[in-house]
């Protein structure tokens, strides 16, 4: 909690060895979202966006991508933690497992998902054979695949946050009786409450977005399991405007979390 | 000293990046002499000039995945200075990329009606018919809904995968539905029919349509059950070199090997019937 008062040095121009290739950089990332911005039909955006199925899929990225996050959050925190504050032979490779998914192509994600909760899956099978209740082509098959690719974002930002935490309050906490329970819940969960928020927003716009993984468990049927980014990417295949215009849409919404990261949490120092 | 490097390191990726994104500026021009033909195919149809040379993009339907595979093989063998580039996938999807400026040399379509939207959008001049395909359904070997015929395909509780409706695959099998007045609701609209297959494959659906050529593809790892004659649907598909294309002679010497004598052959034993 010590404060450093030290301002960092700033001056106004950059050596050119930095600036040029850091304009370039800039250029790079900005370019195709402009060209994106010049190329939109904009007389019939209105028509695409009230088309149903236009609607039924932003719906459905909408719902399903919150209710990942959601069980991310459940499953993710208390996964964040046991990695931060417990110590058992093997950790550090559970870490590595965990975190597997944030480096694998969301792709072979998909193929893993199938190998297990398909229909002759190592785990499908059994729920299959008992309860007659299979996972790909379903809703909650997307919700699998996005939780699956989103939730290390979430374990990881809020396991470097329970790192950073001051001990003290927690132990102060103890030390006044409360339980280990009542400590985590009281005291641990509001410090590192803007951490939390941050990895929220994170895992639910990488949900939001996921692709790869989603159509290769989940397949592709309108309503049911076509997200946003699987409908603009068979938008492609027939009407181009159309797709351009699911694609702004979906620039929004991203463009609409980094506003809300950057004013609400990312503040300097936060730890992210 | 570090940052140097790093900004080295990432002035050189991009330079790579946008040099990708250029066409390929590889020696297109024919070099004079030094090929003297390799051994040839049994046919003599192929390209009567040894001196091809450069990079031929061919973008080809899904379902021609095999034969053109075979047609790549025996068109560098035949022409060693030329290196043949698949790019395969929906043809509404290579439609869509030939027509937004993705180089190509090449273009064969499932359907004429794609392959008319790359003409009407000035891409190509004309194209000229070398195959056609029928539709099947292909259902995993264990027959786990115990599909005998197409009707059965209707019933609750049975899964179908089909193309959406925009790929010519997808066109097929809707046409199917409609001869045959059955109403189908598949769970998933796959974007090509390889992708369609697979799920047969693995075993993930009941039963998907495909054409004649995927099932017989796939081996002995899906069963085929045949469309009556008098329902079935059929694609023709039409080959084309692009206007556009960096290398003409030697994209023209590849779809002449594709409707030579030899090319037949190997459509034939494909399970591609004759357009």
């Amino acid at each position: 909690m010590t404060r450093s008062v030290r301002q960092p040095i700033r001056r106004s121009t950059a050596p050119w060895p930095l600036a040029v290739p850091a304009a370039v950089g800039v250029t790079f990332l900005l370019v195709p979202l402009a060209a994106m911005l010049l190329r939109t039909p904009w007389s019939s955006l209105p028509d695409v966006l009230r088309d149903p199925a236009v609607l039924d899929a932003l719906r459905l990225s909408l719902v399903t991508a919150t209710s990942s996050t959601a069980v991310a959050v459940v499953l993710g925190v208390p996964l964040a933690w046991v990695l931060a504050r417990t110590h058992f032979r093997g950790l550090s490779l559970l870490r590595a497992l965990v975190t597997l998914p944030l480096v694998l192509p969301p792709v072979v994600g998909g193929v893993a998902l199938l190998l297990a909760f398909g229909r002759l899956g190592v785990v499908g099978r059994w729920l299959d054979e008992w309860f007659g209740f299979t996972l790909p082509f379903t809703t909650l098959g997307v919700v699998l695949a996005q939780c699956f690719v989103a939730m290390p974002f979430l374990v990881v930002t809020v396991e470097g946050a329970f790192r950073g935490l001051d001990r003290g309050f927690e132990e102060a906490a103890s030390t006044l009786g409360a339980s280990r329970l009542a400590t985590f819940r009281r005291v641990t969960l509001p410090l590192i409450a803007p951490s939390l928020a941050a990895g929220t927003v994170l895992c639910w716009a990488r949900a939001l977005g996921e692709f790869g993984a989603t159509i290769t468990f989940a397949g592709n049927s309108p309503g049911i399991t076509q997200t946003m980014p699987l409908a603009v990417y068979l938008a492609m295949e027939s009407d181009p405007e159309a797709a351009i215009a699911l694609s702004l849409v979906l620039l929004t919404v991203s463009v609409a979390v980094l506003a809300l990261l950057r004013d609400r949490w990312l503040r300097p120092g936060s730890t992210l | 000293m570090k940052a140097k490097c790093l900004s080295l390191a990432a002035a050189t990726a991009l330079a790579a990046l946008l040099a990708a994104g250029c066409s390929s500026s590889d020696s297109g021009t024919t070099d004079a002499g030094s090929t003297d033909s390799a051994s040839r195919g049994s046919s003599g149809t192929q390209s009567a000039s040894g001196g091809l040379s450069g990079t031929v993009t061919v973008f080809a339907a899904a379902s021609l995945q095999e034969s053109f595979t075979t047609f790549e093989e025996q068109f560098e063998q035949a022409n060693p200075e030329v290196d043949v580039i698949l790019n395969l996938g929906a043809s509404s999807a290579l439609a869509t990329g030939i027509t937004q400026g993705q180089p190509a040399d090449v273009f064969a379509s499932a359907s004429q009606s794609t392959m008319d939207t790359v003409i009407a959008a000035g891409a190509a001049e004309s194209a000229t018919a070398f195959a056609k395909n029928t539709m099947q359904i292909a259902v995993p070997p264990a027959n786990p809904a115990g599909i005998t015929a197409l009707s059965d395909l209707t019933r609750s509780g049975v899964k179908v995968a089909l193309c959406q409706t925009q790929v010519p695959c997808g066109k097929a099998a809707a046409t199917v539905f409609d001869n045959a007045s059955l109403t189908v609701v598949p769970v998933s609209e796959e974007s090509d029919v390889k992708a369609v297959l697979t799920k047969v494959r693995l075993g993930e659906v009941d039963a998907g349509i495909v054409y004649v050529t995927d099932v017989r593809a796939a081996g002995g790892e899906v069963t085929d059950i045949d469309i009556p004659a008098d329902v079935n649907a059929s694609t023709t598909y039409p080959i084309t070199t692009l206007t556009e294309s960096e290398h003409p002679a030697a994209a023209r010497a590849f779809v002449e090997h594709v409707l030579s004598d030899e090319g037949a052959e190997v459509l034939a034993s494909a399970g591609f019937s004759t357009p």
